[in-house]
Parts: C-alpha cells; sequence; structure tokens
C-alpha cells in the first residue's frame, strides 16, 4: 500500500513538473481560530490544554465525538458542531504536525 | 516529494471536494514557508493596536512568510486588556496583569510598531498621516479603532461631569480610577451602572461587571447596594445564568431595572433621569454611553451604517465605502448575532490578514470560518460562557452562527474560571506575541 501511494505521489508530481509549476496551496487559515483559547499554534501551558503535537487519529476522533455529543466537554462540545467532518479532519491533521 | 506520506494521501482523498482543503493538506509544516526565498508583496498599515489590529498586524507577518511589510501605529504605550478588567473592579485581579507591552511584535515578528495618532488618512494616495511620526504610504489600510462615546447621548455628561463620572469602558486610567471610588465607598454606599441600548462593546460585560462588584461588596461592605439601570428590555447576554447568580448569591445587593435608559445625569447631585422622568440617585455613578465606531473611522469616511458603524465585505473585511481599507473589531457593523467582542476581534484580524495576504499573493481571497468565546468571571473562582461559530453565507453575504453550533454555560464553575483567565494568558499571547 505503501508503495503505491509513494509511486502515485511521484507520478503526480512528474506530471506536474512537465506542466506548469502547481500554484501554492491555500493556507487553512480557519485552523487559527483555535489558537485564541489553545495559544497560537495550538501551544500552551494553562489549564486548557495543548493541541499541538497530538496525535491526529485521536484529534479528529475527539473533535468528531463532541460534535456528535458521545464525548461531554464543558465548551467543545458546541464549538465543534460548527465544523464539517473535512474540516475536523484538516484540523487534526494540522495540529498533529505543530510542535 | 518524501513528505507526501499515505495519510496524507488519505485525507486528500477524504476532503476531495473541497479545493482548499485539499490544498492545506498539502502543505509542508507551517510558519515561515517563504523565508527561503523572501520576495516582497507590498506593506499594510494598520491603525489602532488592540485585539484586533494587532492580531492582523501578527498574522501578515506569519502567513507572507516576512513578505508583507508592516506598520502597525498605536497612541497608547501599552496594550491595557478590556477582557478580565472588571476583576481589577473588584479587587480580584491586579491591574498590572492586564497592561502588556508591544515588544513582542517588534521582536519575534519584524512590524514596524509607530506610537503616534493618525490625524488623516488618504484614501485617493494611498497615504496615512499622523500627529508626531510622519506618513505612511500603504498597499492595504487595516483600521481597527474600537469605540468612540457618545457622551452627547447623555445631557449633563459633560468634560466636568466626565471627571468623576466613568465609564471604565475602555480599560486604563479608569478603570484604576473607578476602582478607587469603589474602594472610597462607605459601607452602606449604593453603586450606580448604567448599560446602553445593544449594540455595544462586550455584551455580557455590564453584567459581569455588576457581578464582581456584587462579590466585592459581600465580602467587604456587606451594607452596599448596587442598581443596574438596563436601557435594554432584558439581560442581553447569558440572561439566564447571570440572573440565577444573582438571585441565589446577590440577591440583597444587586437590584436590576431593564427598560431604564439613562438620558440625563446631574453629576453635581449624583442623580440620573431616565427617558421618561424616573430618577434614581447613587454615591458611585458608573455610566456607560452609547458607542460608536472610533472617531478616525468617521473622520475618513468609514462609517455608512446608521451613522454608526462601518459596513464590509465579509470575506475580506474590505470597508464598502472605500477600497483598499479593511475594517475590523467592535467599529464594524456586527453580523447577525456576532458580538463586539475582544476574541471577535482576533478573529476578524485573522480574516483580514488572511484575505490580504492572498490578494497582495495574486489569489483570490476565500471566505473562513470565525468563532467566538466570551467567558464572564461571577466572583473570585467561577466562570460562565456564550460561544458559537459563524460561516459565510453566500447569499446573505454574511457570517451566520452555524446551526446547531454553540451555546452557554449550564451553570457557573470553578473549571471555567480557571479556564477564563487561561483564556485571557493564551489570548493575549496569541495578539501580541
Amino acid at each position: 500500500m505503501k508503495t503505491f501511494f509513494a509511486l502515485a505521489g511521484l507520478l503526480g508530481c512528474a506530471g506536474a513538473l512537465a506542466a506548469e509549476p502547481p500554484p501554492a496551496a491555500p493556507f487553512p487559515y480557519f485552523v487559527a481560530n483555535c489558537f485564541n483559547c489553545h495559544g497560537t499554534e495550538g501551544n500552551t501551558k494553562s489549564a486548557i490544554p495543548a493541541i499541538a503535537g497530538r496525535e491526529r487519529a485521536y484529534l479528529e476522533a475527539t473533535l468528531k465525538a463532541f460534535k456528535d455529543g458521545s464525548k461531554q466537554a464543558t465548551i467543545m462540545h458546541q464549538l465543534a458542531k460548527g465544523y464539517t467532518d473535512e474540516e475536523i479532519a484538516v484540523l487534526a491533521d494540522y495540529f498533529s504536525r505543530q510542535r | 516529494m518524501k513528505a507526501f506520506n499515505p495519510d496524507r494521501r488519505r485525507l486528500l482523498q477524504a476532503v476531495g471536494a473541497s479545493a482548499t482543503l485539499a490544498g492545506a493538506a498539502l502543505l509542508p509544516a507551517p510558519g515561515f514557508a517563504a523565508a527561503a526565498r523572501p520576495r516582497r508583496l507590498g506593506r499594510v498599515v494598520v491603525v489602532g493596536a488592540g485585539f484586533g489590529g494587532a492580531t492582523a498586524a501578527k498574522y501578515l507577518r506569519k502567513w507572507s512568510g516576512g513578505a508583507i511589510e508592516v506598520v502597525l501605529i498605536e497612541r497608547n504605550r501599552e496594550f491595557v486588556s478590556c477582557p478580565t478588567s472588571n476583576e481589577v473592579l473588584s479587587g480580584n485581579r491586579e491591574y498590572e496583569s492586564i497592561v502588556h507591552s508591544y515588544d513582542g511584535l517588534r521582536k519575534h515578528w519584524g512590524i514596524k510598531v509607530v506610537h503616534a495618532s493618525v490625524t488623516a488618512i488618504d484614501a485617493e494616495r494611498r497615504r496615512v498621516r499622523t500627529d508626531s511620526a510622519g506618513e505612511f504610504a500603504y498597499d492595504r489600510l487595516i483600521v481597527s479603532p474600537g469605540i468612540d462615546f457618545n457622551f452627547g447621548a447623555i445631557a449633563g455628561y459633560d468634560d466636568k461631569a466626565q471627571e468623576s463620572i466613568l465609564h471604565a469602558w475602555k480599560a486604563g486610567p479608569q478603570t484604576l480610577a473607578l476602582r478607587k471610588q469603589l474602594v472610597d465607598l462607605a459601607d452602606g454606599g449604593t453603586y450606580l451602572l448604567s448599560i446602553p441600548k445593544a449594540p455595544y462593546r462586550c455584551p455580557p460585560g455590564p453584567y459581569e461587571r455588576a457581578s464582581q462588584i456584587a462579590h466585592y461588596f459581600k465580602t467587604q461592605k456587606p451594607r452596599s447596594k448596587i442598581i443596574v439601570l438596563d436601557a435594554n428590555d432584558q439581560i442581553i447576554s447569558k440572561g439566564k445564568l447571570f440572573s440565577a447568580v444573582w438571585q441565589s448569591d446577590y440577591k440583597d445587593i444587586i437590584e436590576y431595572r431593564p427598560g431604564w435608559n439613562v438620558t440625563e445625569v446631574d453629576a453635581a447631585n449624583r442623580t440620573v433621569t431616565s427617558e421618561i422622568g424616573d430618577r434614581e440617585r447613587g454615591d458611585v455613578l458608573n455610566l456607560v454611553p452609547p458607542q460608536a465606531a472610533g472617531r478616525i473611522a468617521r473622520d475618513a469616511g468609514l462609517v455608512n451604517a446608521n451613522d454608526r458603524w462601518c459596513a464590509i465585505d465579509w470575506i475580506t473585511l474590505e470597508s464598502t465605502a472605500a477600497s483598499h481599507i479593511h475594517v475590523l473589531g467592535d467599529a464594524t457593523l456586527s453580523a447577525p448575532l456576532m458580538p463586539k467582542s475582544g476574541h471577535m476581534a482576533n478573529q476578524h484580524g485573522k480574516a483580514a490578514a488572511a484575505a490580504i495576504v492572498e490578494i497582495l499573493s495574486g489569489r483570490t481571497p476565500q471566505p473562513t470560518l470565525m468563532a467566538n468565546t466570551c467567558y464572564s468571571l461571577v466572583d473570585d473562582r467561577r466562570a460562565i460562557h456564550v460561544d458559537s461559530v459563524h460561516r459565510y453565507d453566500p447569499e446573505k453575504k454574511a457570517p451566520i452562527v452555524v446551526a446547531g453550533s454553540g451555546g452557554v454555560s449550564s451553570a457557573p464553575s470553578v473549571e471555567e474560571g480557571l479556564f477564563t483567565r487561561a483564556w485571557a494568558r493564551n489570548i493575549w499571547s496569541d495578539v501580541l506575541n
């Protein structure tokens, strides 16, 4: 599986190189919504938990559980309902890659 | 291409429907991605370094990889936070803890912070004039002026009366002065707070203030009373929660009068009069006047809604009155159910920064999500919150609260009190460092 995806990636890359360089990817600016409480890039040492560097799958599962009400929260069960599952996946991916 | 791992590939497939999100997943580590290849995208001047303007300045630098030059013009030498300043009034927080330096924006982000007052904006020539630091040319201008008060709405609230009757609705010297009046008040004295008709800065703020001062009276001056004269028909934010706390904890202290619009003050006799002729007296009067966008926005011709607020495009936050000028924060004509809060101004700052980075990079800015969280401390330990998520609606051309999102606390809690203080530290850092 891994080889297949790596190859697919290479092929995609080669195709792009042959033509015009791809446009710069837009940044998912909405990730910064989380910075207000959880610190810039998800880094904080406070009563509010840090989310930078947490496991992607954990962040995604937790946000989805807040959203569907299966996990209790003080605030996050209300805020998570504002995001689509696709956006939750982007948030989880983004914060999992912060240090 | 090594970085193109299977997880990311799966994510891409999962969000394939959205070009923006798919692109996002392809990004390498965020931060100064463009720093290795420095380029110049232009100069942005930001007027006003509160929660909105300072955030915009920081995120313009961060998200452009340093390619956008940012000049931040602010008349005050230090940032003084309105959020949590009610705790200073009750003695539950030190004033020094709400005062912060602008040095982080200079040192960490290379922002040119200029302490001066803007005297004129020339939208034609794209230049900003200041009283003491010369002129600055811009490619894009951000105006984040906060609010100014309409003292004229309360007859008798003239310059002389303002010396002793405070609003303390901009944190700073008035915060300390009102604290002193409360400390000097004899046990058994009356504190009178008036609230203007909405919209005004920080919807739950007056009710938090009443709660904080009630806590101070309860513990230090048990014979003292609070009269809250509210021009609105009811408590306009977290109403049930505030009512419940006042009933259970401050029953004999707070007297709440809805629909009581102060239109006149007699400073010498410490008396206020309503539009229908009712009168009330207090030993400490704290009158919060009606508000409008800050003066510089009016002078620049940006006030075009109800003669009070600045209407904007909700994708770019660009003024509908002038091109290349963006307006943020409390000065804007608020979108439906969007509060005039520091948290929201921070979100405006990020949205404007994102839009300007995209525009100056030759791309089309996309609408972004915004979220709000407002905590209120009801005593020295417990807090309550209201929150919401706002998504741009292309038909209404405005951010609308996502159905089912947001809400309020079920009850005051110590946990939320701790979150409140953490929130304050974290957002101050997000704005200024």
